[in-house]
């Protein structure tokens, strides 16, 4: 269906837009923050339209429940594969075909190159989080592709 | 009628009130104030209750001899008063539940502007629009 097919492409093309403008040194850590910032809007505006109807959330496990199931099928049509957490703040979310990297690799071939990808999704997750109240850092890794993990650190008052 | 409606922000800040009669705006700022302490009283005795369908509504938060209030908090802990008349007594639960719906889809649409910043004071013209034909219907239809 072409419509799931336009977010891949505009996503790309952001990352290889905001690669291409800054060629210097220093390329790494403001390119990625623009593109994580980019992500912090879009997630932060995104999360009021996809919680209107949602009833009220309770505590904060409840929240990253509703994260892992509504928010992730809305953005990548699928749930989240698996929830992991130790209770004190820490959780992590596992996909195990995400969808911006389900179509660059199935091997470790382009592994080096597939961190810019997850960028803006950790935004996008920093920013909804933000939103419903959660200040938090989010990082990602991948070991495979196209499995990815997203690692959640809220930050307690 | 509904007097007043106001909304006010995460960190508690106001970010929008409309009444229907400008001169008494002030005083509405104040009871505006006071109703953020019965929202959060509310939203800590619903999670303590524990019961399994919460609501966004919150229901009646305050009563008094000139004016009554009604509260909403969204999942972004954005909140939604309504103050009504005592006097009157012909808004009806499922009337005021229908305004609240109205004004939570108008925030919605709202936060899809670029041009705001959700938790900066409310200036769209087409919202302060909506909410003054809600403010009208409302006071209209009693």
């Amino acid at each position: 269906m072409a419509d799931d097919a336009l977010f891949d492409f505009l996503h790309m093309e952001i990352v290889s837009q905001v690669t291409k403008s800054d060629p210097g040194s220093l390329q790494d850590g403001v390119t990625m923050s623009k593109l994580e910032q980019i992500g912090y809007s879009t997630g932060y505006r995104f999360i009021e339209r996809l919680t209107k109807d949602l009833s009220r959330f309770k505590d904060e496990l409840e929240v990253m429940k509703a994260i892992c199931k509504d928010f992730w099928s809305a953005v990548f049509k699928k749930q989240v594969d698996n929830l992991r957490t130790n209770h004190q703040g820490v959780y992590v979310l596992q996909d195990n075909k995400f969808r911006f990297l389900a179509s660059i690799s199935n091997s470790r071939q382009y592994l080096e190159l597939a961190p810019k990808y997850l960028v803006f999704t950790c935004g996008l997750l920093r920013g909804a989080l933000a939103s419903l109240g959660l200040t938090c850092i989010v990082t990602a890794e991948v070991t495979t592709m196209p499995a990815c993990k997203f690692q959640v650190h809220l930050q307690r008052a | 009628m509904a007097v007043c409606i106001g909304f006010i922000g995460k960190e508690n800040s106001p970010l929008f009130l409309r009444c229907i009669n400008p001169s008494q705006e002030l005083q509405f700022h104040y009871i505006m104030h006071t109703c953020i302490d019965f929202v959060e009283e509310k939203i800590i005795q619903s999670n303590k209750s524990g019961s399994d369908v919460r609501e966004l509504y919150l229901g009646l938060l305050y009563s008094s001899e000139e004016v009554k209030a009604y509260g909403f908090v969204t999942n972004t802990k954005v909140k939604i008063v309504i103050i009504i008349d005592s006097t009157n007594s012909l808004l009806r639960d499922n009337e005021i539940r229908a305004i609240f719906r109205k004004l939570h889809n108008a925030y919605t649409e709202l936060v899809c502007n670029p041009f705001y910043t959700p938790g900066d004071p409310i200036t769209a013209k087409s919202f302060s629009i909506l909410v003054d034909e809600l403010l009208a219907s409302s006071s209209s239809s009693s």
